[in-house]
């Protein structure tokens, strides 16, 4: 164990879910032993949001298996941290080292972790019809679930996404009627790019949903509750529930005016590092990426614990002398269940100038596609295929060149 | 004092990120499942195996005191 930061007495994490606990879990396994608070403006102690969309809202799972684990001996509570559960942060004073709390309250801090996720976006004019959702938080879930419950039959799930494409693969496994309206010619198009898309979009239709797609939506009516969704070509679908999953926005709106630079997220360097004493971590940072030279700001889980242990260490850097601060630069992964499919992805699959299927048959929906920028392997999508997928991350995450790749492939 | 590590079969879902973690202990093979290679593994390997139980989408790894 290395030795307690000099310098490092008081922490504050805003943000009370998967980067925020575990940045407090690396900081307390690096030695750090002053006061560590943790700010979160949901009720709940951390949980862990991908149930959300799937086992949990299923009815699959209980609540307490969607708890945050906590590796050390003691869980949880022996992390002693000073919890501001249901409060927000409000604002940010970086000179005088203090977060301001929705509250009135104010903490003050040597060490800032900025944590705050994300939220999702709302379709405008959807008032305050019942039986409309978003899907980010557990009281979310729990309506969802509610309405599903109380007997919900017709879902129509606004946007493609990974959120909405999981949902209305839970809906359908759950026997609801699931229709999905997407803006663009071909969901998740933008995430997978156009041509692996358009087989996520076949996978949706193989279960029985249906998907349309370049539609948009002009109105959600009912009388008080959700009866139908009107399109912007004027065609109507039946809904009594709907869920609307078209991305989120960055939770930074506390920092607007503490001088902090925010574009889409908080700017960090490519260490973590925001301002003295402070460092982001999660669905909310953006930091330059050395290895795929662009500005990521990745909404991942896996991100946000690695993300989460970084700035830890990043802060813990600052108050140890001699000690090198670390870039920030991983081969991003995520996994998404869908129906009985497994879909995986490493590194980047934007910007790709070709997508070559390397292992498999996007036609029996199990097969590895490879990701091309330039002469290099970016990225790498399986789906029901986990094993290749790490041999080709490993090549991305190496800088591998196109040709390795299809070596491997070939091998 | 050593410990034992021990997967849930019925959650696990070849995510191989503990592999990624610990590669000593873990390893997904070409049919797609996880195999253990050590269960009980020194404890030099520690730090690896704790990281592999953070990173499982699926909280599949819990690992005993023994």
């Amino acid at each position: 164990m290395t030795s307690p930061a000099r310098g490092l007495r008081s922490v504050v994490v805003a943000g009370a879910s998967l980067a925020g606990l575990r940045a407090v879990e690396e900081l307390r396994a690096r030695g750090v032993d002053g006061s560590v608070t943790v700010i979160g403006d949901e009720p709940h102690a951390p949980y862990d949001r991908p149930p959300l969309s799937k086992q949990f809202l299923a009815g699959e799972w209980p609540l307490d298996r969607i708890a945050l684990a906590v590796a050390a001996d003691g869980g949880l509570d022996a992390l002693d941290i000073d919890w501001r559960l249901g409060v927000r942060a409000s604002g940010l004073d970086v000179e005088g080292r203090r977060v301001l709390l929705g509250d009135g309250d104010e903490v003050a801090y040597d060490g800032l972790v900025i944590a705050t996720g994300a939220s999702p976006r709302e379709l405008p004019g959807t008032g305050d019809l019942a039986g409309v959702h978003t899907l980010r938080t557990l009281d979310d879930c729990l309506a969802v679930r509610a309405g599903l419950d109380a007997g919900a039959r017709r879902v129509v799930v606004v946007g493609a996404g990974f959120i909405g494409s999981e949902v209305a693969a839970t809906c359908r496994t759950l026997g609801c009627d699931v229709t999905i309206l997407e803006a663009l010619p071909v969901p998740l198009g933008r995430a997978l790019g156009d041509e692996m898309g358009a087989v996520m979009g076949e996978l949706h239709r193989d279960n029985g949903v249906d998907l349309r797609l370049g539609v948009g939506v002009a109105a959600i009516e009912g009388d008080g509750r959700v009866e139908r969704v009107r399109l912007a070509d004027g065609s109507v679908v039946e809904a009594d529930l709907v869920v609307v999953g078209i991305g989120v926005t960055p939770n930074t709106g506390w920092l607007e005016g503490s001088g902090l630079a925010l574009d889409d997220g908080v700017v960090c360097d490519a260490t973590t590092w925001v301002a003295p004493g402070v460092v982001a971590a999660g669905d909310v940072a953006r930091w330059p990426s050395h290895r795929f030279a662009e500005l990521m700001r990745v909404e991942h889980w896996d991100n946000a614990i690695a993300m989460g242990e970084h700035a830890a260490r990043r802060l813990v850097a600052e108050h140890t002398p001699g000690a090198q601060p670390e870039p920030y630069d991983p081969v991003p992964w995520f996994w998404s269940d869908q129906y009985d499919r497994k879909i995986q992805l490493a590194g980047r699959s934007s910007a790709a100038d070709e997508v070559r299927v390397v292992d498999g048959s996007t036609d029996e929906r199990r097969f590895v596609a490879l990701y091309r920028r330039g002469d290099r392997l970016a990225g790498v999508l399986s789906m029901n295929r986990p094993r290749p997928l790490v041999s080709f991350r490993r090549l991305v995450e190496r800088g591998a060149s196109w040709d390795e790749a299809l070596a491997e492939a070939a091998s | 004092m050593g410990y034992r590590v021990v997967v849930d079969f019925d959650l696990c879902e070849s995510n191989a990120r503990c592999m990624e973690a610990a590669p000593e202990v873990f390893e997904v093979r070409d049919d797609d499942f996880l195999y253990v290679l050590d269960e009980t593994p020194p404890d030099e390997l520690r730090p690896k195996v704790d990281e592999a139980v953070r990173r499982c989408p699926k909280a599949a790894i819990s690992v005993v005191e023994e």
